[in-house]
């Protein structure tokens, strides 16, 4: 009895009702999975995927066109609402733009807290997305022991800033209010918890056998199709190529310290879920070394003004977010409004590459792609 | 040969040492202070913590504002209704009438940093649940101190 | 009054008596357990994942899996246009029926076996492939794309699974000799290395055995991690889709009598049933003593296997689908099929010296 090849089985007419009988299958916009508004439409043949279209816009808000009508202060809430999981890293390109347009100069100590805290946001993201995907894939048990560290990192958070999920801690020219010896104490003790934890979760998910029979060799995508659609973040640094906005274009405090950035070679959802985990213990790297080389001095220059007006011209900063490479760009005609605010977001061009790569694929494995895509809905409409 | 052996016996492995993990977090789980059982117990809330934002007062009692609109413009969901009169024998404007719209306040602090007399300060309210929209869409600070000021004659 | 004592303890009727107290027994006790290991799985995932499960009702939530009842039974029971009304109704019945039956022919304790049954042993998978076409009744019934792909993969899970625990049943049949399981348990007496799963000179991989009848047992009762049936979080519900209600609630109980079911076989079986080890009873504690010993016993190792399974649950992710099917042919066939050669090798081998 021969062995058919994949493309062999579905174009022999033994195959499911027949060459070319296609049902449409959607996976609509609520999703047992955590994802969000999402809508996929399916073209499936029996099991395998034979298309796939993503539909968004079910989250659109127009944050960019609020950015034409509100002043650069009143805009700092909406950059918290995009990747509301990074929120953090996200005020910082915008407070990072405005910073570099108007030649504000920053205090150290400023920087190198807005670096904690990123970090420290970078940390809580991945472990949602890793919680969430280990969900989707059926393990109900992780996602609760990543909330419950999720929640000191929170805690820590609220105890400077107030908030839990869409901080708004930057202004331009430093923070709002200064990080006391409570919340450096906490952040220490923290660091060797967590890296315990992550002991702990290495054993109890990255080496488990169901696990891994599960993502090994799922969507294989390789560098260059990763290129040719933009993609960013981990999704490129697990096919193979070694790009992150903290070494290619370096901003605010990362000069300072001393980190690796993980990158793998194979392509596929393990690889992405390796740089992932990595990257947490690059981050609990990078807020060690900041905490121990902390500066005094004041938290915000004084001499910002209270209305910022951006001189004319065409303005850019990126930030590293922990989906990608976030990327703001304003045009400012010299008022105090901007003419223009575009938004590029990682998740946008990360699942631009689900449609191609999902072809032929069982559909619980192009789920499983999807999540180890780390996607946030919100964050694709903006 | 030696690929399926270890595939096996390691895959075998790697599932007890999780069982193990899990045990582990089960039978730690029996301890008293396990979790905070809300709401029969609560946490306390940060100092800093940003709820609705009420009334500061002077030492008489009444609220520092001065009704010179300096949050109305800085807030970017256009929330805060602000009107004031000037008394006689005062030298600046006293408040008349402070709505706040909560129901589209984005908790961003723009108006407590930038109010000139410190008026404004974030409250530490979270149990925030009602029938009626009204009560959150038209929020009046100033009936809000009257009501925290008797209740501290008392 | 004596008329009907006497009229009462006659040989004859006191058999019907016996008959119609193990049934209310068993009816008592499947409902019970149905109703209460709900509790105990939802327990136990709370405290795998750190927090404390259900609280408020009743004192640590014990009262919880009677408002369960309460509100399955209060929802309608549809049956939707265009479905086969006889199989859609009769599917449920069908999957309950062969899990309380199996329950007849379990030893609870010396003297407690509602039926002694020569052939115990084949009676449960006579009934446990009822189980199966029942669920594909339940998915083709439903007249519902995503029912009849769920109940076309768990058939073929569920076959691929009775193969490798037909074998390990082979396996210790050999070793007893017997299928009547009151004399298997009988057999396990005395010490604890004469459980049938310390009986290492008569099979040497014995405990292999016992770890392969387990993962199918697991696998036959469509739990985690062999629970594409149930859990399709991909997609919508599975088999079940369409049933509301009771007739949902009805299915719920199955899975969890099934699971108490294949437990007490791999009891029975492996671990020596309501043997104490190391324990003569003497006379003088009265008839009754050694029932009740034995009973304790026997659920003791019961109740550990089926916290095992809630275990497990709560720890592994889903297998792919092909890899389940995987697991069963290419690893646990063969391994089965090299235990029963051991097994018979070792014991022909005192006969030909």
């Amino acid at each position: 009895m021969k062995v058919l090849s994949k493309e062999e089985a579905l174009a022999s007419p033994h195959s499911t009702g027949g060459p070319n009988e296609t049902f449409v299958l959607n996976l609509g916009p609520q999703h047992p999975a955590t994802h969000g508004v999402l809508r996929v439409k399916l073209t499936m043949d029996g099991e395998f995927i034979t298309n796939a279209e993503p539909v968004c816009g079910y989250i659109h808000r127009m944050h960019e066109k609020m950015g034409e009508n509100r002043t650069y202060s009143q805009f700092l809430p909406n950059t918290s609402r995009l990747d509301y999981l990074s929120a953090m890293q996200y005020t910082h390109a915008w407070v990072g733009l405005v910073e570099k347009a108007c030649k504000i100069e920053v205090p150290q100590r400023a920087e190198y807290v807005r670096v904690i805290t990123s970090e420290l946001n970078r940390i809580a993201s991945h472990l949602v997305g890793w919680g969430a995907w280990v969900m989707d894939l059926g393990g109900f048990t992780p996602i609760l022991y990543a909330f419950d560290d999720r929640e000191k990192i929170l805690d820590l958070l609220e105890h400077i800033c107030g908030a839990r999920l869409t901080f708004c801690y930057y202004r331009f020219g430093g923070l709002v209010n200064d990080v006391d010896d409570v919340f450096v104490q906490g952040t220490k003790d923290f660091i060797p918890y967590m890296r315990d934890r992550m002991k702990t979760y290495k054993k109890l998910v990255t080496e488990n056998i169901i696990l891994r029979k599960r993502i090994e060799g799922i969507g294989p995508v390789s560098q260059e199709m990763c290129l040719r659609y933009g993609a960013c973040g981990p999704v490129l640094r697990g096919s193979g190529f070694k790009s992150d906005v903290r070494i290619n274009e370096p901003y605010s405090a990362y000069k300072d310290f001393d980190y690796e950035i993980p990158v793998y070679h194979e392509g596929d959802s393990m690889a992405r879920y390796l740089v992932r985990m990595d990257e947490i213990e690059q981050s609990l790297r990078i807020i060690e070394q900041a905490l121990a080389k902390l500066p005094e001095g004041p938290f915000i220059n004084p001499k910002v003004p209270r209305s910022i007006k951006l001189p004319a011209g065409d303005y850019t900063y990126a930030t590293e977010a922990a989906r990608g490479r976030f990327m703001i760009r304003v045009v400012s005609d010299g008022k105090d409004v901007p003419y223009r605010v575009k938004l590029r977001t990682p998740c946008l061009s990360n699942l631009s590459l689900f449609e191609e790569a999902s072809k032929g694929m069982l559909l619980a494995d192009a789920l499983a792609f999807m999540g180890s895509l780390d996607l946030v809905i919100p964050d694709i409409d903006r | 040969m030696k690929n399926i052996f270890r595939d096996v016996f390691g895959g075998a492995w790697s599932l007890v040492t999780g069982m193990r993990i899990t045990l582990d977090q089960f039978l730690k789980n029996f301890r008293k202070d396990r979790n905070v059982p809300y709401p029969h117990a609560v946490l306390p809330i940060p100092d800093r913590y940003r709820g609705h934002i009420v009334f500061t007062e002077d030492d008489t009692g009444k609220s520092l504002c001065i009704a010179c609109k300096s949050c109305e413009k800085a807030c970017p969901s256009e929330c805060i209704f602000v009107d004031g009169e000037k008394k006689e024998g005062e030298k600046k404007k006293s408040v008349t009438q402070f709505d706040l719209d909560f129901t589209k306040c984005s908790l961003c602090g723009a108006c407590v940093e930038v109010c000139p007399t410190d008026a404004l300060r974030f409250s530490k309210r979270y149990n925030l649940a009602s029938t009626d929209k009204v009560i959150y869409a038209k929020m009046d600070l100033i009936k809000d101190l009257q009501k925290r000021q008797e209740r501290n004659k008392q | 009054m004596s008329a009907i004592w006497n009229f009462l303890c006659q040989p004859d009727v006191l058999a019907v008596e016996r008959l119609l107290a193990f049934l209310v027994g068993i009816a008592a006790f499947v409902g019970v357990n149905a109703a209460y290991l709900v509790w105990v799985e939802r327990k136990t995932a709370a405290y795998v994942q750190r927090r404390p499960g259900p609280m408020e009702v009743g004192p640590q939530g014990l009262l919880q899996p009677i408002a369960d009842a309460v509100k399955l039974m209060s929802k309608q029971v549809l049956v939707p246009p265009g479905t086969d009304a006889l199989l859609f109704r009769i599917a449920p019945v069908l999957i309950m029926t062969p899990a309380i039956m199996c329950f007849t022919a379990l030893p609870y304790a010396p003297g407690i076996v509602p039926a002694n049954i020569n052939v115990g042993l084949l009676t449960f998978f006579a009934f446990g492939s009822i189980n199966v076409m029942a669920l594909m009744l339940g998915g083709w019934a439903s007249r519902n794309k995503y029912a009849v792909i769920s109940s076309a993969r768990v058939v073929s899970q569920n076959v691929a699974y009775e193969i490798p625990m037909l074998l390990t049943i082979v396996t210790v049949i050999m070793m007893t000799g017997t299928m009547n399981l009151s004399e298997i348990v009988g057999q396990q007496a005395g010490a604890i290395w004469h459980w049938n799963i310390f009986q290492l000179h008569r099979n040497l991989l014995m405990p292999v055995t016992f770890l392969i009848f387990y993962i199918c047992m697991l696998a036959e009762t469509n739990r985690a991690p062999f629970d594409m049936a149930e859990a399709e979080s991909e997609l919508v519900a599975g088999a079940f889709t369409e049933y509301a209600g009771m007739g949902f609630g009805v299915f719920f109980m199955a899975e969890y009598a099934n699971i108490v079911v294949g437990c007490s076989l791999a009891t029975i079986l492996f671990l020596g049933g309501w043997q104490v080890p190391f324990l003569a009873i003497p006379a003088s504690w009265g008839p009754w003593a050694g029932a009740l010993i034995g009973l304790t016993a026997f659920f003791a190792k019961l109740y550990a296997l089926i916290f095992t399974v809630i275990w497990i649950r709560w720890t592994f992710p889903r297998t792919q689908f092909y890899g389940l099917l995987n697991l069963s042919w290419k690893i646990l066939i063969p391994v089965s099929l090299l235990t029963l050669l051991l097994s018979s090798v070792l014991i022909k081998l005192p006969h030909l010296f």
